[in-house]
């Protein structure tokens, strides 16, 4: 690691892993309260980041933009996020595919390689434990992310079952990728470039799309991979200007853009590239405004939307369930989701629009009639519709899109709606 | 993915740190104000009431101003509403005791004034007193700036 990146401070090794013969190091430091950085941490600082606490690390909430600014400006021109504090890691073997479809949802046999999904690892009750991406480099070698929060439950979670699946003669290792860093790049139009052929489909002002081309051909030229063949949940293993990164077509705001995974002494390099190459259209983006994106995109935050005792079933996420899956089961609380798969769910989660103050984590939702039928998991103000949303959980048979519901909000009742999800459409780069 | 956070409550606690220092928040001269970031004018026995430029700084835009009914009592040092921005909540303390007498009603509409005219069309509401002696409970404009300069740096 560079110096001047890191600043001093205590180093403290552990063993994470059995299976990872080499001690990772992890640097911690006696300012922050012992809050870790990124490499890109001092980057953020320059750049007039409010630094916060988050997950035991110290990440930017917001730029000098406002969280309302960065949040329109990912949907009209793009984003850049440090996702650093999340984990990545790989799973390897002959046996890795069979060993992750014990403790996660996803059909991951059925992946084509190079493609990837969002799943959900499950308790021996069916909840969650976390929600993660999970892509098929090849048969053999599974990358996945998973959130920083529930790092070392996670990591916890995968050890103890392969120990006891190595012990069966189980052939799988893992690797944790502390070494490298996380950006994720959203960019708007970004799929209008591929089909600029087709002239109907061409929306976007001419500068902007001379910006948007721009960019994509900056990413092409540092890769000289045909993005433009890479769709949403695609994933590539290729050199960015002579650097080997894991490029994985996702996000989590409902837009379009990549993961992308480098070595950490490269980091800070490539972020400014972007920035640079993007004439000041693609921001610096802090975790507040990436939180409105995905709340804007209905996307579940675990903590919020997603917790130990809530199933995906009863989270909206059966679509993540491979359709072999439902026949077969194989993963943790297989049976008490397929029961809730046959029977239905008792709670669901919602969306809702609400007047009045903007709805928070654990507002009581009641009917009409004032009983309690649920709460809020996530809310706020919708930068995009300029008006309050929110997701939460009510009772099944209520769920309906146009239910009318009250929102109590520091002992007020306010008027309320169930509606569908996304709350703003999602732009995801998908073959048409 | 996202992460384990209550974004309501820690943000808004958070939110308020400043990692980096504005050359300084405008404070005016002729107001009190309070440790909680309230600001107060005074004209006989009526006192308008606002949040400050530095509580609006930290807050962010704000997207909903909840007010209190005309008529409502209100008691120094606590809530009478609250302000809401993108991603935080912060309550509204009162500086003085007294009686609501008028609202602001154009922030129902127009929250963000609250942001851009903080001591002028932003003001929040407007209390008869009923003990103009707690206004020496409160700072003057030069212990105000003292005393966010010494909140900022304690980050």
């Amino acid at each position: 690691m560079r110096g001047g990146l890191w600043q001093l401070g205590q180093s403290i090794t552990r063993r994470l892993a059995q299976g990872d013969k080499k001690a990772v190091a992890r640097r911690y430091f006696a300012s922050d309260a012992e809050l870790k950085k990124t490499v890109v941490y001092d980057f953020h600082v320059a750049n007039g980041g409010k630094m916060v606490p988050f997950a035991g690390w110290s990440m930017p909430i917001q730029y000098k933009d406002s969280i309302m600014d960065s949040t329109l400006n990912c949907r009209e021109n793009g984003s850049l996020f440090d996702v650093s504090h999340m984990c990545g890691l790989s799973l390897k073997g002959k046996d890795s595919v069979p060993f992750l479809e014990k403790l996660v949802i996803a059909d991951v046999a059925g992946l084509a390689p190079g493609t990837g999904s969002l799943t959900v690892f499950t308790n021996e009750k069916g909840g969650a434990i976390d929600d993660s991406v999970i892509t098929k480099v090849k048969d053999d070698h599974i990358y996945l992310v998973v959130n920083a929060g529930c790092r070392d439950k996670d990591l916890a979670h995968i050890e103890e079952h392969m120990k006891a699946f190595k012990a069966k003669g189980g052939d799988v290792s893992w690797h944790i990728h502390d070494e490298r860093s996380l950006l994720a790049l959203q960019i708007f139009g970004c799929c209008v470039i591929a089909h600029s052929f087709a002239p109907t489909s061409c929306y976007l002002f001419s500068h902007d799309l001379v910006m948007v081309l721009l960019l994509l051909r900056f990413l092409q030229h540092l890769t000289k991979a045909d993005l433009s063949k890479m769709y949403f949940g695609g994933f590539q293993v290729l050199d960015i200007n002579g650097v080997q990164c894991f490029l994985t077509r996702t996000g989590y705001t409902g837009e379009d853009g990549f993961e992308i995974s480098i070595p950490s002494e490269s980091a800070v390099d490539l972020a400014k590239a972007i920035l640079e190459k993007s004439e000041g259209k693609i921001r610096l983006t802090g975790l507040g405004a990436r939180d409105s994106l995905r709340l804007e995109a209905g996307l579940c935050l675990y903590g919020n939307d997603l917790e130990q005792h809530i199933t995906p079933i009863e989270a909206g996420l059966t679509w993540a369930i491979g359709k072999r899956r439902r026949a077969e089961g194989g993963f943790l609380g297989a049976d008490v989701i397929l029961k809730q798969l046959e029977e239905g769910p008792k709670i669901r989660r919602v969306g809702f629009f609400s007047s009045g103050p903007p709805p928070r984590s654990h507002s009581e939702i009641q009917d009409e009639g004032g009983n309690n039928i649920g709460e809020v998991t996530s809310g706020g103000f919708s930068p995009c519709l300029k008006k309050n949303i929110a997701i939460g959980y009510v009772k099944s048979g209520l769920h309906k899109a146009g239910t009318k519901v009250k929102i109590i909000i520091r002992g007020k009742s306010n008027e309320g709606v169930v509606t569908k999800m996304p709350f703003v459409p999602t732009k995801y780069y998908k073959p048409s | 993915m996202a992460c384990r956070q209550l974004w309501a409550s820690r943000a808004a606690s958070y939110l308020r740190i400043s990692v980096f220092h504005r050359s300084f928040s405008n404070v005016l001269n002729d107001l009190k104000y309070a440790d909680s970031h309230e600001w107060v004018k005074v004209d006989g026995n009526s006192a308008t009431v606002g949040i400050t430029d530095h509580a609006q700084d930290h807050l962010g835009e704000v997207v909903y101003v909840e007010l209190p009914e005309v008529g409502a009592t209100v008691t120094q040092g606590e809530g009478f509403g609250a302000a809401e921005s993108v991603k935080a909540t912060s309550d509204i303390n009162s500086p003085v005791s007294g009686k609501v007498v008028e609202v602001n009603e154009k922030l129902t509409s127009s929250p963000a004034l609250v942001n851009t005219s903080p001591y002028k069309d932003g003001w929040i509401i407007k209390v008869e007193m009923s003990d103009s002696g707690e206004l020496n409970n409160l700072m003057d404009s030069e212990k105000y700036s003292k005393f966010c300069e010494e909140e900022d740096s304690n980050h």
